[in-house]
């Protein structure tokens, strides 16, 4: 039996974090980029690639995070791709993102006025030169305290990709209380390193949404 | 590659999937009326309360938020004990889903009861109506209404959020597909036919409480 102190159980914890963290990174600017494209079909004036873009968003946001994790992790394979938590984590939470954010940034977009588009195609403009320079800078700043919060979310489900055998904070902890026994602290301590991580973001988005509201 | 997909497993399995689907209806339907119950009461002692209470609560909400569900799960199911509190799995995923889903539904409930004008309250007090009349009857149903979209997404969520307590070996639809697929040995086919009824519960879900809603509330809930 191996003996644990309590320095070596935060130790081992926070190096585990550091996965969390990476995953979190991974999967938001993964998502960010996906969520891009989703956008851009989700506001597009064709009404079947409109659609499409709405069925992928309910899709994702109709099914529980845990399904999309296995279908990755046990589906990659058939494609011919090897199984690694890893990919089947990032690539999961990459798509899942995607429809959260996609969602997100399209209530900024119909919240500007139709006016901007008018001005927009005015001056010239054409379809991509309105959207990168008028619509979506504005779109991104109206809806940054929910993009903010959503992180939150994100951070909060990688602990889910514990599950399919990614070895991040949640999976090093379960290893650790079956070594200690002690799952009153453990679990009590992994808590306290996600709110750690997810708390400060919570405070930010609460102030750009006040920030938002006295405008 | 030479993968094919197989689903002759299903007509079998339909019996075991119905049985976890019910659990996880069960579960949040649980959850859904004990955790409305605590918010309510959270949000009105966050507001009316004395301030150790509202300090509580407060420090209640910001924890929950924001640590994950599948933490708190595990620390219910597995720490509790230590400390001589023994719960069963069902008791301690609907504990866990209730304590989380208060967490955001105090915030939402909140909402509304600010939303309904002070004028309500004033003219229930001076029409002779004791404080809590004034709350129950009057305040309540109007925050009630105003919140009712919010609420009922939290639900949804919930409800998807509770595929996580196959983990504990709650016998629910996440848990049944993973003994389905161990089994069968075809785990995406098993898992992408229990993604589509998790899909087709929220859709259900979302409609029967929209349409419920509609027919208690009154006309404006959307």
């Amino acid at each position: 039996m191996i003996e644990f102190t309590f320095w070596d159980i935060v130790r081992n914890l926070l190096l585990a974090a550091r996965w969390t963290v990476l995953l979190s990174l991974a999967a938001f600017i993964g998502g960010a980029l996906v969520g891009l494209v989703v956008l851009f079909f989700r506001i597009a004036k064709n009404s079947w690639v409109k659609r499409i873009a709405s069925g992928y968003i309910a899709l994702f946001q109709g099914t529980p995070l845990l399904m999309q994790l296995f279908l990755m992790f046990f589906g990659l394979p058939m494609l011919g791709l090897r199984i690694e938590p890893w990919t089947a984590a990032a690539l999961g939470l990459t798509f899942f993102a995607s429809a959260y954010l996609a969602e997100i940034w399209r209530s900024g977009v119909d919240a500007l006025p139709r006016g901007q588009w008018d001005a927009g195609a005015s001056l010239g403009l054409h379809y991509l030169q309105e959207l990168r320079l008028i619509i979506l800078p504005q779109a991104f700043a109206i809806t940054r305290a929910p993009t903010v919060g959503f992180l939150v979310q994100l951070i909060k489900s990688t602990a889910l990709t514990s599950i399919i055998g990614f070895e991040e904070l949640v999976r090093t902890s379960n290893a650790i209380n079956n070594a200690t026994f002690e799952p009153f602290k453990v679990y009590g301590l992994v808590a306290l390193i996600f709110f750690v991580m997810c708390f400060p973001l919570t405070q930010y988005a609460r102030r750009l949404e006040q920030r938002a509201g006295a405008r | 590659m030479g993968y094919s997909l197989d689903f002759g497993w299903l007509a079998g399995a339909a019996g075991v999937i119905a049985r976890g689907a019910a659990m996880t209806l069960l579960l949040i339907a649980v959850t859904t009326l004990a955790g409305t119950f605590l918010s309510i009461l959270g949000a009105a002692g966050k507001r009316n309360g004395p301030k150790p209470l509202q300090l509580a609560i407060g420090i209640y909400v910001e924890v929950m938020r924001n640590t994950p569900f599948l933490v708190q799960l595990f620390f219910i199911f597995f720490g509790l004990p230590t400390l001589g509190i023994r719960l069963d799995p069902i008791l301690a995923a609907v504990l866990a889903m209730t304590l989380n889903m208060a967490a955001y539904t105090i915030e939402i409930v909140g909402a509304g009861l600010d939303a309904v004008p002070r004028g309500q309250t004033e003219a229930a007090l001076a029409l002779g109506l004791r404080p809590r009349q004034v709350f129950v009857k009057i305040v309540l149903p109007q925050a009630l209404k105003v919140i009712y979209p919010a609420l009922t997404s939290q639900i949804v969520i919930m409800m998807l959020e509770s595929a996580v307590v196959s983990q504990i070996a709650v016998r629910e639809l996440t848990y049944e597909a993973d003994m389905l697929q161990a089994r069968t040995f075809r785990a995406f086919e098993t898992y992408f036919v229990v993604t589509m009824v998790y899909l087709g519960l929220s859709m259900g879900l979302r409609r029967l409480l929209v349409g419920g809603g509609r027919r208690v509330l009154g006309a404006g809930v959307s």
